[in-house]
């Protein structure tokens, strides 16, 4: 069978069938409104509960048995609980054990634990996967990529429909209230499952830490939830709390981070008020560190951060240098610590942050984000999931997303080793230029020619403005020419979804 | 059939590539294993094909296992590995000289900091430059094993001719005795702007390299002068500091290292430097009695960024312009610290307009309010001013922004 393809918005050459399912091509930023009403899970009654509030089941093959776990079903997984995370594995191994055939996961990210899972891949149990991947599971069937926002998209808007949601909790009472907050694996907040328990037919909650009721406070809310199994361990804190917040030590990168941080000083962005997101990647955190000490040192203070958090932010928001962190996901203990001990430190899930169907949504109100990329093309398309190679590599997470931020700076390295960052055209399209405000490099910084009020604002400036072009000729230069282009196959790997659902554009078989 | 190899692999190896060449009986057979083999795979092996070419080698088997390795590194790991097999078989590859490699150098920039770069090290290399060092130092001696100073060499000279330092002096550090002059044989060509003589012990040390460079300049057809900066590092040298100094009009520069030289007198290096606090003192003496300039040691606790401004702050205060350093972080530090201070800017300002009026006027004697000013202190406020320019606490067009 062929695929039909159809170029879209962007220029790029799309599949009009995923999977068996009808596709949207991209239409364009901003312009793809779908009609109709939102999906939603069917009608539950009290009368079905234990009016006790006890929804203990003795383990998980139960709970499944229960909800009625059958062949080809759809299941979700959060990834809160990153490279620790025990529960996702234990879900196929279970469903294996019961003889279950085609699953779908459908996890908000997957990690390296996640390698476990490779064996249900070839044995059949799983079927394929949707979603974002940061580790080494392979795609059957044609993966989909979908941003954090555009999880909850297509759970909203019923382009995905879950069957049954397992939560992993590091604290949760028997009705099924449960947090993030407390508990030996304790990982802050639990917003990436909350589409899963508002939307999903079944909804299990699986916990190492029972509670008396209630679970206080109740970041999922124990009305959505059908059963609670408890084990011995959801996950291994060590990994939860992985090793990402390290600041980099690279003089390249902090060099980079610096310019970026004095980019928006000098840009007005940083005044009194402003808000910005920093993530736990080593170039944005150095990122925030240069910003704090520019503006403590000039006193501005910021009226929120958006975060995955850290002690770096923590210190931030304890320093008085911000009112609020809205954080969607904590990186390390301290951000665990502050988001339990204050209330300046608010949870926030992918629905007040990213949802293309939220009457709005937070990440357009930020002043500026810094985010990575694999490659970035003349005209500011950006890539995240692909190298230069072709080599399918990263998942999404909230990058697509963020990229809506009033004002978008990549700070990244123009090459690495020998592999132009900087390049003609982006092997794979995953953020439109039209969203790409800033590129920052160690040989220069390049200003989207869109955003005239940048160039206006730092026409004075002694940073290193140049056109984009002119860094890419000088990196062409450096590494020996220009790259050859990857060869690929017809075939289809991975289709990328933008935030509204539809596709802008997809990975293909690399040539043998 | 003989085979010999040059550079490193392996996953932790960067920017760098392994080459083995065996001279065969059968046609030339080049298998490649390339993190970048889908971008430069086609690329490399023409590469390798004209070097091979170049030196006349038809038969043989090459390997090579790269980890990024830009084209230089590729062409300098090439020869080294052909020069190994048989001296007589490798010719020199020389990669184009980029005109961003051609810029010279004045006998009184600042030196206020120098970075070290390990001289078979081309990770390093690549990017030495955006941090705006005055100095890159591409290092010869200590920091390379005994048994890769033929390999450090050729890297080097690539580099010279291939790595933008940005405006940055461009200095290599040569090896003692013979190697030494082997050294200079390679790198002296290639626009090298100041060559650093480790364990300099009297000036016929000095006068001997100065020579060799010379001759390799006129050999070459070279007219353009290239300074020497002689590191004082034992007892001897110390004593011998201003003949040191005054051992030929090409010295622009003294220095000391720290660590052999306190080796040397039988103690070890300590955070105050109580130890080494005569001969610092002796170096700038000597410096200064000989005009050039006196440059302190390396600070080589790269986490300690406390420590090197403190450092850096008791290097001028003893009469030093400059300061080693062996991490990109350091140089900011270095900057920061040598810069002169709000009042010493406000005061050298006053000075140098004072200065500058007297001679539109045509007066022979600078007088600020009703003080008279000396020539020495005219020369001290306009290397405070250049100073302050360097370290962005002064516009280049202070004078106009003073009088508007």
């Amino acid at each position: 069978m062929k695929d039909e393809l159809v170029r879209n918005a962007a220029g790029r050459l799309v599949p009009t069938i995923v999977n068996g399912k009808p596709q949207v091509a991209f239409a364009g930023v901003g312009k793809y409104r779908p009609k109709g009403r939102k999906a939603a899970p069917p009608i539950s009654s009290c009368v079905d509960y234990p009016a006790d509030g006890n929804k203990l089941v003795k383990d998980l093959r139960t709970a499944f048995e229960m909800a009625g776990l059958k062949d080809g079903m759809t299941i979700s997984t959060h990834h809160h609980l990153r490279n620790g995370d025990f529960v996702a594995n234990m879900v196929f191994d279970t469903a294996a054990e019961m003889g279950i055939k085609d699953l779908m996961w459908f996890p908000s990210a997957s990690f390296p634990c996640h390698a476990h899972n490779i064996k249900h891949l070839e044995s059949g149990v799983i079927h394929h996967i949707e979603g974002s991947m940061n580790g080494p599971l392979g795609v059957r069937g044609m993966g989909v990529l979908r941003s954090h926002g555009g999880r909850y998209q297509a759970v909203q808007d019923g382009e995905v429909h879950i069957d049954i949601a397992v939560i992993a909790a590091p604290a949760a009472d028997p009705f099924g209230n449960a947090n993030g907050l407390v508990g030996p694996s304790a990982c802050g907040l639990l917003g990436f499952a909350l589409a899963d328990s508002q939307y999903a037919d079944k909804v299990i909650i699986v916990t190492d830490n029972l509670v008396p009721f209630p679970c206080i406070p109740w970041q999922i809310h124990g009305n959505y939830v059908d059963y609670v199994v408890v084990v011995d361990r959801i996950g291994d804190a060590a990994k939860i709390v992985s090793g990402t917040t390290e600041i980099t030590r690279s003089p390249d990168r902090l060099l980079i981070a610096e310019l970026a941080a004095r980019f928006v000083r000098e840009a007005g962005i940083m005044r009194d008020g402003f808000s910005f997101q920093g993530g736990a990647g080593g170039t944005a955190l150095a990122f925030a560190i240069f910003l704090k000490d520019m503006m403590k040192e000039a006193g501005v203070k910021a009226r929120f951060v958006r975060a995955g958090s850290t002690r770096y932010t923590v210190e931030m928001l304890e320093e008085g240098l911000t009112d609020y962190i809205l954080d969607g996901q904590t990186f390390d203990l301290e951000g665990v610590r502050s988001m339990r001990e204050n209330p300046n430190h608010v949870w926030t899930s992918p629905f007040t942050s990213y949802n293309y169907h939220g009457k709005g949504n937070f990440a357009s109100m930020v002043d500026v984000v810094v985010l990575g990329a694999t490659e970035v093309d003349v005209n500011f398309n950006a890539n995240v999931v692909t190298h230069s190679d072709g080599l399918l590599l990263h998942g999404i997470g909230g990058w697509q997303n963020c990229l809506f931020a009033k004002c978008t700076i990549l700070p990244i390295p123009s090459f690495r080793d020998r592999i132009p960052v900087i390049v003609d055209e982006v092997t794979t399209l995953c953020g439109p230029g039209e969203l790409i405000d800033v590129v920052v490099t160690e040989r220069g910084i390049a200003i989207n020619p869109r955003r005239k009020d940048l160039i206006d604002a730092l026409k004075d400036s002694r940073l290193p403005i140049r056109p984009i072009e002119d860094i890419k000729s000088e990196v062409e230069r450096i590494c020996g020419g220009k790259p050859a282009k990857p060869e690929f196959e017809d075939r289809i790997v991975a289709a990328i979804k933008w935030v509204d659902g539809t596709v802008i554009d997809c990975v293909r078989q690399i040539a043998e | 059939m003989a085979r010999a190899e040059a550079g490193r692999r392996g996953a932790d190896v960067r920017s760098d590539c392994w080459i083995s060449v065996e001279i065969t009986n059968r046609s030339l057979a080049i298998e490649i294993k390339s993190k970048v083999t889908t971008l430069y795979e086609d690329s490399i092996r023409e590469l390798v094909t004209d070097g091979l070419k170049k030196m006349g080698i038809a038969h043989a088997r090459v390997e090579i296992e790269d980890q990024g390795a830009l084209p230089f590194v590729i062409m300098a790991r090439l020869e080294t590995a052909v020069a190994r097999l048989s001296p007589d078989l490798a010719k020199p590859l020389l990669p184009e000289m980029l005109p961003e490699c051609t810029y010279p150098t004045t006998r009184d920039r600042m030196r206020r900091s120098r970075l070290y770069l390990p001289g078979n090290e081309p990770k390093f290399m690549l990017n030495a430059g955006i941090h705006e060092p005055d100095g890159i130092i591409l290092d010869l001696e200590d920091s390379v094993h005994p048994d890769e100073k033929d390999a450090a060499r050729i890297l080097v000279r690539n580099a010279l001719r291939q790595v933008d330092f940005m405006g940055a002096e461009r200095m290599v550090r040569i090896n003692q005795g013979e190697l030494g002059s082997i050294d200079l044989e390679y790198v002296i060509p290639h626009n090298v702007h100041v060559v650093l003589i480790p364990k300099c012990e009297d000036a016929e040390q000095v006068r001997e390299v100065d020579r060799k460079i010379r001759a390799i300049q006129s050999g070459s057809g070279i007219d353009q002068v290239c300074y020497l900066m002689p590191i004082i590092e034992s007892a001897r040298g110390v004593i011998k500091a201003f003949e040191i100094a005054s051992a030929s009009p090409n010295v622009v520069a003294l220095t000391i290292g720290l660590e052999d030289y306190t080796a040397d007198i039988g103690t070890r290096r300590t955070k105050e430097g109580r130890e080494s606090f005569w001969a610092r003192s002796q170096v700038v003496n000597a410096a200064r009695a000989a005009r050039v300039q006196p440059i302190d040691t390396v600070f080589s606790d790269v986490r300690d960024m406390e420590g090197l401004r403190q450092s850096v702050l008791e290097a001028k205060s003893l009469g030093f312009e400059g300061k080693g350093c062996i991490h990109p972080r350091q140089i900011r530090v270095i900057h920061e610290a040598f810069a002169p201070s709000d009042a010493e800017v406000e005061k050298a300002k006053r000075i140098v307009l004072a200065f500058e009026e007297a001679q539109a006027k045509g007066l022979g004697v600078v007088a600020l309010g009703n003080k008279m000013i000396d020539p020495p202190v005219v020369k001290r406020a306009l290397h405070t001013v250049e100073l302050a320019i360097a370290a962005g606490k002064l516009p280049e067009n202070w004078r106009e922004q003073h009088e508007g």
